[in-house]
């Protein structure tokens, strides 16, 4: 049985055991004197844990295992030219292995005296290939001989593997049942450790999100470091000149260049632009909503504003490639100016519109915060009311709206699809925002789709560029939060 | 008539400083008057911008959503269909449909079935893939061999941009690639009736063509139901799970200190870099496969969590205390008053968080290019290890693709994307409206 089919087993038995509790419990409380510590739900609760969890958990460890030690011990049986060859090509032996076992169960008895015939040289290894082919196994060529052994070992191995493991689980449901079940007793205090186990479950959920992060550093490090042993990490950060080579990969000699310069301008180039437009924007808004606009104004454009912030960025990006770009060089065209289609500047104004939204209610948050007694106190000064404003509840806000203001250059830095769209792909260090640029994002999309190879430097230096990015927004975002945390004013 | 100084002292002093302040008084409410331009002009900026985006989008989408076909009355003659008489399913698969419609569509038109270039003229008229269609209907019903099978049939790209007027027909006919003769017989057909536009379900059924008469986004929107599915069922629990811990029972310490910091920190990662988690970690290490949507979904679950958590915890801690002290007052347990009364108090807010959290995963596309899901699927996927794509990298690809005809169903596209979002929106704002209570 697979993994899969166990675990439903599993929590099936799970349920029953559940409903046996319950019951038993209730009958027990009806036979004795004494009042039952638990309701009866919780003793069935209680009996279905240790029927199912212990269970559950040894089988799903099994079966995270299960692969690896069955493609060891088939490895450890291939022929000794085989395993000398490179990881790469071991890899893909592995995986012509894997698929020819996949498929030998699927055969005919007929089908399969002929693959066996052809694993001794008894029919051509082409017909084991055809065979194979009509049960759904694609193969790149005829499998050799030792790649039917190994298949056939690796369904054995499998096949022992799945039978051990449904043993197993049944028997510690089995034992688990058996032990629970005689301590059902109306003086067990099963609510007690359902609770525990409950309790047990939420830890381990709130784990997922450090288990995340962890996971990110790791993978990003771990390759990365694979990254710095083609590039050093010098000629990374300060080279000027990014030119990967894609063509020539894999040759010697040819690793091409990854400086990090002109990406990391051009990223900044365009939050920069993005920011322009967006701070402005969003705090004028912010201030009119929360300051001067009636409630009809508020009930219409405040819904429509947030809007800009459903937008999914796909779609941003596509209003960029499609109008916005074109539009911004047909009006360059009119005052005489050369500008692409794909430039800084259609780039940073789109983006800087999809940041509008975020600015603006963080903002509005912020100067909602501002006591009313600060204001009563200027207006009782005579000032107007944008005198108070800029004199008095942006100067209390500022720390606030800083922090905004980081946290969305840090999410302009992140952003990937508008980029993608309308920034252009050529590495250009430039000063003219009417001139293409790349970011970091959009390099990490390019090397990394298409056709893979996993090592070279090619497809690492996205892991590389991914660290660097997260190292900055990180780095943004836990200053923001220091800034907000240091220079916030305690009222009341 | 003496004047004493000293009581006249502070009153002109008052009257210089009000003359001061009387004097100031213009260009301040000018300044104040500006301000609030300002203010107006930064909100007319972004309606505007919406307004722009949105008419862009509609008016270069709207045509997606019809489709120029052919009224056929195809003659299933037996001997091109099936010459041997044997029904069989290989034959009747490998027949000459093309011909078929051409022939079909030149007696209609009147052109003259002998001649060569005459019928390749016609044939341009037609969908690359009408073959398709027609073979379809015959292998569901081989009943209808040697019977005439009336049906639409799909025009050409090229036709249909001359019938949408998105290709000029005053152009040359070497530049609009539609001969003077083709454009004769499509004004009869139009006439004749056999010519329309009609509504496009291909849009909505169809997979990845290379076609983009063909091309639909039925097998992308598969793709993203299942991601949505898995992020449901597993963000949903999870993120419940850990809010109800920290915000109910996690004691302060540098742990729980540590998982709220990274909480946060995770929903400011930029979501390519989860993207480049799922790779290295799930593809790369784990060994599932590229391009499945489980995959996508994983990567989606793990950027969902955090705004999950986060809603669910203002949802609990909106429940106010009385809730929990009755609750404790009548002997239940800390763990019996979170689960009977405090969460079910909160599941409205916690639903709100939900959609809102779906709406933005649906959205998404850097993350899923990271895992291969830029793939061209033409088959609907069954499970979500098949290699499946997502609406939003659908979008992408035929935005980067450069065929001309991909244009008006990028823009389709991005539209329906756009109302499902807009209506999760407001579904997520209507139950809060709803089952908002004010304690």
């Amino acid at each position: 049985m697979s993994t899969s089919v166990i675990v439903l087993g599993l929590l099936i038995a799970g349920i029953v055991a559940f409903f046996i509790g319950s019951w038993r419990a209730s009958a027990s409380t009806r036979t004795s004197k004494t009042r039952p510590h638990s309701r009866p739900g919780y003793h069935g609760g209680y009996l279905a844990i240790w029927t199912a969890l212990p269970a559950l958990l040894v089988t799903l460890a099994w079966g995270g295992a299960e692969f690896s030690i069955v493609r060891a011990l088939v490895g450890a049986d291939l022929p000794q030219n085989v395993r000398d060859l490179s990881d790469a090509e071991q890899s893909l032996v592995t995986s012509r292995i894997s698929s020819v076992a996949r498929g030998l169960p699927r055969l005919s008895a007929e089908e399969l005296k002929l693959v066996e015939r052809a694993r001794y040289g008894f029919a051509p290894l082409a017909d084991a290939q055809r065979v194979l082919q009509e049960r759904g196994v694609v193969l790149g060529s005829a499998p050799e001989p030792y790649v039917i052994t190994a298949a056939y070992d690796q369904a054995r191995y499998t096949n022992i593997s799945r039978w051990l493991a449904t043993g197993l689980a049944a028997a510690l449901a089995a034992l688990g049942f058996g032990y629970a079940f005689s301590r059902i007793n109306p003086n067990l205090r099963a609510r007690n450790a359902v609770e525990r186990v409950i309790l047990g479950s939420f830890i381990v959920a709130s784990m997922v999100a450090i288990l995340t992060t962890a996971g990110i550093v790791l993978s990003m490090l771990f390759e990365a470091i694979h990254f710095f042993r083609y590039v050093p990490p010098f000629d990374y950060l300060f080279g000027t000149v990014w030119d990967p080579r894609f063509s020539a990969a894999g040759q010697a000699g040819s690793e091409g260049q990854f400086g990090l310069v002109p990406l990391l301008w051009g990223t900044l180039f365009i939050s920069a632009v993005a920011m322009f437009v967006a701070v402005p924007v969003g705090l004028l808004s912010a201030i009119y909503m929360s300051e001067y606009a009636s409630r009809t104004v508020r009930t219409v454009a405040k819904p429509l504003l947030e809007i800009l912030a459903g937008i999914p960025t796909i779609v941003y990006g596509l209003f960029a490639l499609i109008t916005f770009g074109p539009f911004v060089r047909d009006a360059g065209g009119t005052i005489g100016l050369d500008i692409s289609a794909t430039s800084v500047l259609t780039a940073g104004v789109v983006m800087g519109v999809m940041i509008i939204p975020f600015v603006s209610s963080l903002s509005d948050d912020i100067i909602n915060a501002v006591p009313q007694s600060l204001r009563d106190g200027s207006y009782g000064l005579g000032a107007t009311q944008s005198e108070t404003i800029k004199r008095v509840v942006f100067p209390a806000a500022l720390p606030g709206i800083v922090g905004a203001i980081l946290l969305a250059v840090s999410r302009a830095i992140g952003e990937t699809m508008i980029v993608v769209l309308a920034a252009g792909i050529a590495a250009n260090l430039t000063i003219n925002p009417f001139e293409p640029v790349t970011t970091i994002t959009v390099k990490i999309v390019s090397q990394l789709t298409g056709d893979l190879e996993f090592n070279s430097p090619q497809t690492l230096v996205a892991f590389a560029l991914g660290l660097t990015l997260f190292i900055i927004t990180l780095g943004l975002n836990i200053y923001a939060l220091y800034v907000v945390r240091k220079y916030r004013e305690q009222y009341e | 008539m003496a004047i004493d100084t000293t009581a006249l002292g502070p009153s002109r002093h008052a009257e210089n400083s009000a003359s001061i302040v009387q004097k100031g008084i213009a260009r301040r409410y000018a300044a104040e008057r500006r301000f609030r331009l300002y203010g107006m002009f930064a909100i007319l900026f972004g309606i505007a911008f919406l307004v722009f985006l949105f008419g862009s989008i509609v008016s270069n989408g709207y045509t997606a959503f019809v489709q120029t076909s052919f009224k056929l009355d195809v003659p299933l003659d037996s001997e091109v269909v099936d010459p041997a008489g044997t029904r069989a399913v290989s034959d009747l698969r490998n027949a000459d449909y093309t011909l078929l419609a051409r022939k079909s569509l030149a007696s209609l038109l009147g052109a003259d079935t002998s001649s060569r270039p005459q019928m390749r003229e016609v044939g341009a008229l037609l969908s690359r893939d009408v073959d398709v269609e027609i073979r379809n209907a015959v292998l569901a019903d081989p009943s209808l061999i040697g019977k005439t099978l009336s049906l639409w049939v799909l025009a050409s790209g090229r036709v249909d941009s001359l019938m949408k007027g998105q290709l000029d027909r005053e152009l040359p006919a070497a530049v609009r690639k539609v001969s003077d003769q083709q454009l004769g017989w499509l004004d009869k057909a139009e006439a004749a009736g056999f010519l329309a536009k009609r509504f496009n379900t291909g849009l909505f059924t169809a997979g990845a063509s290379s076609n983009p008469e063909t091309a639909g986004i039925g097998v992308a929107m598969v793709g993203s139901l299942f991601m949505m599915l898995i992020v449901l069922i597993l963000s949903v629990p999870l993120g419940v799970a850990a809010a109800i811990y920290l915000e109910e029972f996690a004691t302060k310490n540098l742990l729980t200190d540590i998982i709220e910091v990274n909480i946060n920190n995770l929903a400011a990662v930029p979501s390519i870099v989860f993207g480049l988690l799922g790779l290295a970690i799930f593809i790369n290490f784990a060994g599932l496969p590229r391009s499945a949507s489980l995959v996508g979904g994983l990567v989606l679950t793990l950027m969902t969590l955090p705004t999950i958590i986060i809603a669910t915890r203002a949802a609990l801690k909106a429940v106010p205390p009385s809730i929990r002290e009755a609750a404790y007052g009548v002997g239940a347990s800390k763990m019996q008053t979170i689960m009977h009364h405090v969460l079910p108090l909160a599941i409205p807010g916690i639903l709100t968080g939900t959609i809102v959290g779906l709406a933005q995963a649906l959205g998404e596309t850097a993350p899923l290019l990271m895992i291969g899901m830029v793939a061209f699927v033409v088959e609907y996927p069954t499970t979500p290890l098949e290699p499946a794509t997502a609406l939003p990298v659908q979008i992408y690809m035929w935005a980067t693709s450069a065929e001309r005809g991909f244009v008006e169903r990028t823009s389709g596209a991005a539209l329906i994307l756009v109302a499902v979002l807009i209506c999760m929106n407001l579904i997520a704002v209507i139950l809060r409206r709803k089952f908002e209570r004010r304690w």
